[in-house]
């Protein structure tokens, strides 16, 4: 059912691809503001790189939420969906196609933006890139997940858009917490496994409720 | 325990509570009054001023900041409390509860910071420091105002009622995992390490009990005072609010 219900997300999506890269393009833009903004200069954009990089796949999570619950919501598809399946299941199909269509590209377009940031800069090899690229493999699937219950929160609510932000920007400041600290560990040379342990935990949590209440959550938007 | 649920379905009943609290609100007012006065004349004149830490008087700073930054936090458990029961018991009283709760609990929240605020620059020097309880109440007053938000923006009522409910649980778990996360990070950040206070010597200890009493009491006051404007809100085409509001009998056959 799950799988019937993620090809179907899939589909919807292909047909507005433009849609899912506009997200991906601000996480480029955003980050490649810091250098105009600060300093260009490589010890300084490395110091701030992981910070930057991870609030800007954070926002590009939050801005890229909306088109997967609100067309759905509008045009009464979603209440057809929740009559045909259990809203858990729904909801579980709806954070998968959010993150392979989202955070799985962020976490592919990050080495690029890790080149701008100077990530590497004075160690000889590309080791921070794939520190960076494990913590947000980690970290967005809880991104999407919590962004799935205030989503399915607000979608009857009458005034939208920034409201969401509002409501989850909290509850992310664990995982930008830990996403960046796991990346400027790995900058100062030191053990970044707890961090990570750290983040995966997380996302365990995130799974075992979060599907659960954004389900919740789409049952009463829509009842 | 018969007894307890009876008292327990008979509070989901919108006219008993109203009539109940109505009764309660006189008792707690004055108990709040009484108990503030003793409190701040103890906190204010009969207490010593704190000299170790070159103080001054600012330490009475804390008998408003200790119970505001208790309640704000306790104010949020009892939002998830009353939340589940609603969601769970399908009780609407329990929603207006949470909707009542909301802003004192917000307010609690700002006056901890204020007051936090305006005791920090005396004494470590600076109005804002990262440090891992101010952050994290920080964090606690965006998640009040995030509910008071979400609330706002339905027109529907029963919808708002049950959406803040789950934002209010979904919060609740999350403000251990942000309180400790963020200490972690303040430690990995080698923040400001706030001194550990020992033993508060019994000179302190009266005063500061007295306005923990008091202000519980003052919160419970105005939570069940929006509570009666939140029950008269949502049951304005009842026959008994009629009643109530005219001061008359509006029964039919008196014409």
């Amino acid at each position: 059912m799950i799988l019937t219900l993620l090809k179907r997300e899939l589909k919807v999506a292909r047909r507005n691809w433009i849609g899912l890269a506009i997200p991906l393009l601000f996480f480029i833009i955003v980050v490649s503001l810091f250098p105009f903004a600060v300093s260009p200069e490589a010890p300084v954009l490395q110091k701030l790189a992981p910070g930057v990089i991870w609030v800007a796949a954070l926002l590009a999570m939050l801005l890229s939420l909306e088109q997967f619950y609100r067309s759905d919501y509008q045009d009464g598809s979603l209440e057809q969906l929740l009559l045909m399946s259990s809203p858990t299941s729904v909801a579980i199909s709806k954070i998968l196609a959010h993150w392979l269509l989202t955070g799985l590209p962020l976490v592919i377009l990050s080495p690029l933006l890790a080149v701008l940031m100077q990530i590497n800069y004075g160690s000889a090899g590309s080791s921070h890139t794939w520190v960076l690229m494990l913590s947000l493999v980690l970290g967005t699937p809880t991104l999407c997940l919590l962004g799935a219950v205030g989503m399915s929160l607000t979608l009857a609510a009458s005034r939208n858009g920034l409201l969401v932000s509002i409501l989850i920007i909290p509850l992310y400041v664990p995982i930008l917490i830990f996403g960046a600290s796991t990346v400027t560990a790995s900058l100062e040379n030191m053990r970044y496994n707890g961090e990570l342990a750290i983040l995966g935990a997380f996302l365990l949590i995130a799974i075992v409720f979060a599907p659960f209440a954004s389900g919740r959550a789409l049952k009463i938007s829509v009842g | 325990m018969a007894n307890a649920w009876r008292w327990f379905h008979q509070l989901g009943s919108p006219k008993y509570l109203f009539q109940k609290t109505g009764q309660w609100l006189p008792w707690i007012w004055g108990a709040t009054l009484i108990l503030l006065a003793v409190g701040l004349y103890y906190s204010l004149w009969a207490s010593p001023i704190e000299v170790r830490q070159g103080q001054g008087h600012t330490v009475r700073i804390m008998y408003v900041h200790v119970p505001a930054a208790a309640l704000s936090m306790i104010a949020y458990i009892a939002m998830a409390i009353a939340a589940t029961v609603g969601l769970v018991w399908k009780m609407k009283m329990a929603f207006a509860a949470v909707r009542s709760i909301a802003p004192v609990g917000a307010a609690m929240t700002f006056l901890a910071l204020f007051t936090g605020s305006v005791w920090g620059k005396p004494t470590w020097g600076t109005w804002w420091e990262w440090d891992a309880r101010m952050t994290s109440e920080l964090l606690l007053l965006f998640l009040y105002l995030g509910y008071i938000a979400l609330h706002a923006s339905f027109s529907d009522r029963s919808k708002a009622d049950k959406a803040g409910a789950i934002l209010a649980i979904v919060g609740v778990i999350n403000i251990p995992i942000i309180y400790l996360s963020v200490k972690w990070w303040n430690t990995l950040h080698q923040g400001y390490s706030v001194t550990e206070e020992g033993a508060l010597d019994p000179a302190f200890q009266t005063p500061l009990f007295l306005m923990l009493g008091a202000m519980y009491l003052l919160f419970a006051a105005l939570v069940i005072m929006r509570l009666r404007a939140e029950i008269i809100l949502r049951n304005q085409k009842a026959r008994w609010v009629t009643e109530w509001a005219t001061g008359q009998s509006t029964e039919r056959g008196d014409a």
